[in-house]
C-alpha cells in the first residue's frame, strides 16, 4: 500500500473521467446535507424501488439495509464518494433513504458532545 | 451478494447510534495517517477514491489534457462507536494544499483536525499548517517517530521549526500503538474543547 519514502505511492493516479456518467451528469448532490459521516439507512428493501432505478441506486439501498455512513457506504460499493452522495441525496428525496444527519457545516460542535467524544475515547485507553 | 452473512453484518452500526462526528487525520505521504487510523479503529480501515478534475487540482500548464484527464485521491477512513448513541470517524487525507479543495465540502463540520509530522520531512507539513490556519479548523500536531528519526528535536524545537501558535498542542506518538494513538486523538479533542470554550466567552 505504500511506495518506498518519498515517491508517490499508488494512492494517487491518474484515471479516465467516469463517475459523471453514473450520475446523469451531476457532480454535485441536490441537497447539500448529506457529509462523509452522514449515517443511512433504508426505509424499505430494494425490490420497492421503481423500474426506472439505476443499478447504483439499488446496490446503495441494498447496502444501507443496517446503519452505515456515506463514507462506509461509498467504499464498500467501490464507488466515489461524490458519486454516492449524489445517489444518497436523490434516495433521501424519494424518501427511500433516512439521512442521521451530522453536524451542520457552519455549527459549532457543544461541549457536551466534545464531551462525550472525550469520554468515549478515554473510555478505549 | 448474500445478505444475512455475519462478515456483512460486522460492517453495521448499531441501530442505536444516532449520531457520527468525524476527526481528520492529515499529513504528507507515508507518514503514518493509515497506521493510526487502523490502530484504533473498530473495523479494518476502509477506503474511499475521489476523483478530481485536473483543472481543479490547478495545473494550468495542461490545458490540452485537463477535459479527458482526472486525478484519482484516495482516502482512508476507520471507525470507532464511542457509545450506544455516538460514533466516530477518522478520515486521513493527503495534506498537500492541491487535494484540499475537493475535501473541503466534504470535510465540513469535523470537530477537528489531527496533524501527523515525520520530523525528516518537517518542510512537507508547512503547507497543510498554514491551510489550517487559515481556515481556522482546530488542529493538534502528532510527531510520528520512525527509527532514524533524529533524536534532537524536542517538543519546544518543533513548535519553533514549525512556526506554531503556543496554544496548539504538539505530541510525541507512535501511530502503531493503540495507546499512543489514542493519546493524541485525548488532546486534539480536549484542545477543541478549550477553543470552543474560549470562543463563547465573547465580550457583551
Ligand atoms: N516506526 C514507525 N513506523 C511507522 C509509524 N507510523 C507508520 N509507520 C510505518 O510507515 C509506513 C507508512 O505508514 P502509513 O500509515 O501507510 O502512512 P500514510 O501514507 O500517511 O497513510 C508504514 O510502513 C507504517 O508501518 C510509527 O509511528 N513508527
Ligand atoms: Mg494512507
Amino acid at each position: 500500500m505504500t511506495g518506498p519514502r518519498g515517491a508517490a505511492p499508488a494512492d494517487y493516479q491518474d484515471t479516465p473521467l467516469r463517475p459523471y456518467v453514473l450520475t446523469g451528469g451531476r457532480a454535485r448532490p441536490s441537497r447539500n446535507t448529506i457529509a462523509l459521516d452522514t449515517l443511512l439507512v433504508a426505509t424499505g428493501p430494494a425490490s420497492d424501488l421503481p423500474v426506472s432505478a439505476s443499478r447504483q441506486e439499488r446496490a446503495l439501498l441494498r447496502m444501507c439495509t443496517r446503519l452505515l455512513s456515506l463514507a462506509e457506504a461509498a467504499a464498500h460499493l467501490e464507488l466515489p464518494v461524490s458519486v454516492v452522495s449524489v445517489l444518497a441525496s436523490d434516495l433521501v428525496d424519494a424518501g427511500r433513504l433516512t439521512a442521521r444527519t451530522s453536524i451542520p457545516p457552519a455549527a459549532r460542535p457543544d461541549q457536551d458532545l466534545l464531551q462525550e467524544v472525550l469520554d468515549g475515547l478515554r473510555k478505549l485507553r | 451478494m448474500v445478505s444475512g452473512s455475519s462478515a456483512e453484518d460486522h460492517r453495521y452500526l448499531p441501530d442505536s447510534v444516532e449520531q457520527a462526528v468525524k476527526l481528520l487525520v492529515v499529513g504528507a505521504f507515508g507518514v503514518g495517517k493509515t497506521t493510526l487510523i487502523g490502530s484504533v479503529s473498530e473495523i479494518a480501515p476502509l477506503r474511499t477514491e475521489e476523483t478530481m478534475t485536473a483543472a481543479s487540482i490547478g495545473v494550468d500548464d495542461l490545458a490540452g489534457l485537463a477535459a479527458k484527464t482526472t486525478t484519482t485521491v484516495a482516502m482512508d477512513f476507520g471507525r470507532v462507536t464511542l457509545n450506544p448513541r455516538l460514533a466516530l470517524y477518522l478520515f486521513g487525507t493527503p495534506g498537500q494544499r492541491r487535494f484540499w479543495d475537493l475535501w473541503e465540502g466534504l470535510a465540513e463540520g469535523a470537530l477537528g483536525v489531527l496533524v501527523i509530522v515525520d520530523t525528516r520531512r518537517l518542510e512537507d507539513s508547512f503547507e497543510v499548517l498554514e491551510q489550517l490556519e487559515l481556515r481556522g479548523l482546530p488542529f493538534a500536531v502528532a510527531v510520528n517517530h520512525f527509527p532514524d528519526t533524529p533524536r534532537h528535536h524536542t517538543v519546544e524545537n518543533l513548535r519553533q521549526a514549525l512556526d506554531l501558535l503556543e496554544e496548539t498542542p504538539v505530541v510525541m506518538c507512535d501511530a502503531r500503538q493503540r495507546r499512543a494513538s489514542l493519546d493524541a486523538l485525548i488532546t486534539l479533542v480536549e484542545y477543541v474543547m478549550r477553543s470552543a470554550e474560549s470562543a463563547q466567552e465573547v465580550p457583551v
